[in-house]
């Protein structure tokens, strides 16, 4: 019988172990799991479970007051989506207990501080929320709050700091104000009122160049793309003329109000924001990404407004949710569907446009790209019945609005359509192969009567590219229309240049014949290389060579015939780029031989881009090539007819990241050695007298030192090449960009072809994905690169790039 | 002074299963730890004509695949349905048990496992006929996978057999 077999109830999900017993350990993993589970699905009222377990809690306080204090702030700091089920626990404990409720108020500031001091920003804002929703059950003094929001917009005040700094203690206030708006104005509206003034005054003054960078569409129809403090506070300004009504937060303190009034309430201490520290990350600005209004949900409840507060509420909860959850795929969805208030909501349409904002989110998703496929599939299986055509209404929006440039109102900062095409690309395509490819490819016959290089043929051929990948060419013609031919990716098939007599005439072709043989009769590499030496250089017009220079047909009949011998699975090429690694090493020894090489991969198998990223892939980590001869590959001349193809870009910042990954690896290494000499010196302080001892730490030591130099060496070589990488990168794009800038501007031409546009969005690209890397070599860039002479097209994208850290 | 809360920190996708291999050359012991710490998933449930390149296509979308090694019959030296794929770091399989597992391959649901690492000799199925233990023994017509299980298909009347 198989051993392997998998139910569905058991895929991916474990039986708690269960003990009888009932010893400290089991009775604080139970107050965890009741705290945890208070909310969910019960057969109870909410307000009947809050009842219960406050008075369960508050019998355990003499025993386990920590343990629940700790517990307690933990669900503050990692629930933040059932922030108002636990401040109406604390509420109910604090109305019983007035000096736990105080140790409360006092560990959360703890924990306050403890996340500033970390960069934990996020968590930070779900900890000044809760507090302020304290406030609403009678645990902390209104007063007491607004003081402490006073402290927070007093940042805005400070010289010399980043914007991102005071822009993110803008918005915890802001925040807050959905939940506690109302008692803040009833109790100090004269405060609040000013506060909100100097916030107002703020804002105005913030520079925002970096908005267009982040936009997913820079058109300002149907939906606009606004920066996220932008549309917070307009959220807020709506709410207040609303006179602070929010009828959407659910409030289970509400229903005992009775008995939280009677409670005595704390005042919180003065908390004075943490100053300014060099190393500080604060949370990168971002734009909020909408799709849905009110016309698009037809039938049931109304969508809120982008304006409206519950929009705001809304929109937090379920990224809270997926914050959550990401991991277990099916409790995510779960959670998501059964969002409480979800009947008065179109909530389908809220959590397609919460997952697709996340997935095309800049720089990049907050999670795995994966991920968010898999949950839709999740949810499509949980509500078959609505979830898919809402999912399906989207992709058709998406691909609707593809392409929103009109191309006579272009000004230099927004000139991009949809950086996150490639997501897009990938997640469609990973999703129609889980649905057998169906999809009304007709509705999109539109796209065949525009020049293919237009965004929305693009969009459908790089689709169709990687579903093939996913399946085979056949599929892909079967799936569509015939009208569709032109669009369907070419049958991946090797190019064999001396494949039979017909090529009897290319220069190469005699030995090729004879290198086939040896190889496939398992000749030695020596044997190989003296075979190779009969090729003619096309180069070289003396015959008394010794053949060391660079001869492009070497390389070109040797690999050719490689590749084709090991042309059926990846497994076989990878194997002969591994047995014959000594003989392309030999070839590729000088940079014209490395670029050669990667044109003759890209020649032989360009109609297999997945096999070209692979091979490429495999000759940087066996160092065949290295990462700038792949970045001079891909921009040269050869190439530039693919080059707003994907599998360029895919290839490109593959090879970034390698590059990253390999310095950072080395990095490690040279941490983990000085931690070791450290702690060996502190062995030596600490062993005494032992001359014996002393001596072989001594040896320990110095090896210690000497393998600590050659490492900083190899980090200071490694962080070389990388910064030469993002040199050479950066300064081809300027020179293709200044070269069609300079022509489009002679010939009195509109700069914004379709190329164009592509190029500046992969330029912008580039510094999105890689930003923390590239920061470390903003100096160089400037002063060589990016300098002010530089068109102001191009300089735009750089400028914008800077402002992100602002 | 925050706990880490068990309650919270479920990720049950990247549990170990309970399937042990029981050819493993170790002890239990050793076969646990290397589970945990494994870079390698077993991929079941495939289709015989999926290749080694939608494999790596689809795996690669959780993390930088090192190697994928197709599973073979022992006989025929032809895919037999199974596979397993190397990722150059843990990270990779983990999220690739979150969410790639369960999900389709060549419209086919595929299951993944963690794999104490490929040993040569391990790609070969290891059923009495070459091909996998499971595929031996079912019952159902699988036309992706050489159609009727191989006991089944001995069972069913053929005209050879009839024509005595």
């Amino acid at each position: 019988m198989s051993r392997r077999r998998h139910s569905d109830e058991n895929d991916g999900g474990q039986a708690h172990k269960r003990r009888r017993t009932s010893e400290p350990i089991e009775i604080e993993d139970r107050l965890e799991s009741l705290i945890c589970r208070v909310g969910e699905k019960s057969t109870s009222s909410l307000e009947s479970n809050l009842e219960g377990l406050a008075g369960v809690l508050e019998a355990d306080l003499p025993n386990y007051k920590n343990k629940i204090l700790r517990i307690l702030c933990s669900v503050a700091r990692l629930l933040p989506e059932k922030l108002t089920v636990y401040t109406t626990l604390v509420g109910l404990l604090n109305a019983r207990n007035y000096n736990f409720g105080g140790e409360f108020v006092e560990a959360m500031i703890r924990q306050l501080k403890e996340t500033l001091k970390n960069n934990l920003y996020n968590e930070a804002v779900y900890l000044v929320r809760f507090l302020s929703d304290l406030v609403n059950c009678h645990v902390i003094a209104a007063p007491s709050m607004v003081a402490m929001f006073e402290n927070f917009i007093s940042v805005t005040q400070e010289e010399d700091v980043p914007q991102v700094r005071s822009d993110w203690f803008v918005y915890v206030v802001l925040s807050c104000l959905p939940w506690v708006g109302k008692e803040l104005y009833e109790k100090k509206d004269v405060e609040m009122d000013r506060l909100l003034s100097q916030i107002e005054g703020y804002l105005k003054s913030r520079v925002k160049t970096h908005v267009p960078m982040l936009q997913v569409w820079t058109a300002e129809k149907p939906h606009p793309q606004e920066e996220y403090l932008d549309c917070l506070w307009a959220q807020i300004q709506k709410l207040k003329k609303d006179r602070w009504q929010e009828r959407h937060v659910l409030r289970p303190y509400i229903a005992f109000d009775s008995v939280l009034c009677e409670a005595l309430q704390h005042n919180l201490p003065p908390f004075t924001p943490p100053g300014h520290m060099p190393d500080a990350q604060y949370p990168m600005p971002r734009v909020v990404f909408r799709m849905f209004d009110y016309t698009d949900a037809p039938e049931g409840p109304v969508m809120p407004g982008s304006h409206s507060v519950e929009r705001f509420v809304i929109e937090e909860n379920l990224h809270c949710i997926i914050q959550t959850h990401w991991r277990e795929r099916k409790t995510c969805a779960a959670q998501l569907l059964s969002y409480p208030g979800k009947n008065k909501i179109p909530l389908n349409y809220h959590i397609v446009e919460v997952i697709f904002g996340e997935l095309f989110q800049l720089p990049c998703p907050p999670h795995i790209d994966v991920m968010y496929t898999t949950l839709l599939i999740e949810l499509c299986k949980l509500q078959p019945g609505s979830l898919p055509q809402v999912l399906a209404q989207a992709t058709e929006m998406l691909y609707m609005r593809l392409d929103t440039m009109n191309t006579s109102c272009i000004d230099r900062y927004h000139n991009h359509t949809f950086l996150s095409l490639n997501e897009l690309i990938n997640w469609f395509s990973h999703h129609l192969s889980n649905f057998q490819f169906r999809w009304s490819w007709d509705d999109w016959s539109d796209c065949l009567a525009v020049d293919l290089q237009k965004p929305k043929p693009k969009f459908v051929k790089e689709v169709l590219e990687k579903s093939m990948r996913l399946s085979y060419h056949q599929r892909i013609v079967d799936i569509v229309p015939p009208t569709f031919s032109a669009l369907i990716p070419a049958d991946p098939i090797f190019i064999y240049k001396y494949m039979d007599e017909s090529s009897a005439s290319l220069p190469g072709y005699p030995v090729s014949i004879t290198v086939s043989n040896a190889i496939k009769n398992r000749a030695s590499n020596e044997e190989i290389l003296t075979i190779l030496k009969e090729v003619p250089n096309p180069n070289q017009e003396d015959d008394d060579d010794e053949g060391e220079t660079f001869n492009p047909l070497k390389i070109d009949v040797f690999l050719q015939t490689l590749l084709h011998l090991a042309a059926k699975s990846f497994s076989h090429s990878f194997s002969a780029l591994g047995k014959f690694h000594e003989i392309l090493k030999v070839l590729t020894d000088s940079d014209e031989g490395k670029l050669h090489i990667l044109r003759v991969v890209y020649e032989a198998w360009k109609n297999h881009p997945q096999m070209i990223a692979v091979l490429v892939d495999k000759m940087i980590r066996t160092q065949i090539v290295d990462c700038a001869a792949v970045a001079n590959w891909l921009f040269s001349q050869d190439m530039a007819h693919e080059f707003t193809r994907l599998f360029i870009w895919e290839i490109l910042h593959s090879t970034i990241r390698k590059m990253n990954k390999h310095v950072q690896k080395i990095q490690v290494e040279l941490e983990e050695a000085k931690d070791k000499l450290e702690k060996q010196q502190h062995k030596k302080r600490d062993s005494g007298d032992d001359e014996d001892m002393e001596k072989n730490s001594e040896d320990e030591e110095g090896q210690l030192e000497e393998q600590i130099e050659r490492l900083q060496e190899k980090v200071e070589s490694a962080q070389s090449e990388q910064k030469n990488l993002f040199l050479v990168i950066f300064q081809r794009f300027i020179m293709l960009l200044t070269e069609h800038l300079v022509r489009c501007e002679t010939g009195s031409v509109d700069v914004s072809t379709p190329w164009y546009k592509n190029c500046i969005e992969r330029l912008q690209q580039v510094f999105l994905m890689h930003h923390v890397t590239i920061q470390q070599y903003m100096g160089t860039l400037e002063n060589l690169l990016f300098t002010a002479e530089l068109d102001p097209h191009i300089l735009a994208v750089y400028q914008q790039f800077c402002a992100l850290q602002l | 002074m925050a706990v880490k809360l068990n309650a919270l920190t479920s990720d049950s996708y990247i549990d170990v299963s309970q399937y042990r291999d029981q050819h493993f050359k170790g002890n239990r012991y050793d076969q646990e730890k290397l589970l945990k710490q494994s870079n390698t998933l077993y991929v079941g449930n495939l289709s015989f004509y999926t290749t080694e390149e939608q494999v790596h296509e689809l795996f690669s979308k959780s993390g930088d695949v090192k190697r994928i090694i197709i599973g073979l019959d022992k006989v025929k030296k032809t895919a037999c349905g199974f596979c397993f794929v190397e990722y150059y770091t843990r990270i990779g399989a983990e999220n690739a048990m979150r969410f790639i597992n369960g999900t389709r391959l060549d419209d086919r649901i595929i299951r993944t496992d963690w794999d104490a690492g490929f040993k040569e000799g391990r790609q070969y199925g290891r059923g009495k006929s070459g091909g996998q233990v499971r595929d031996e023994y079912r019952q159902d017509y699988d036309p992706a996978r050489g159609g009727y299980g191989k006991l089944a298909s001995q069972h069913r009347p053929t005209e050879a057999r009839n024509s005595f």
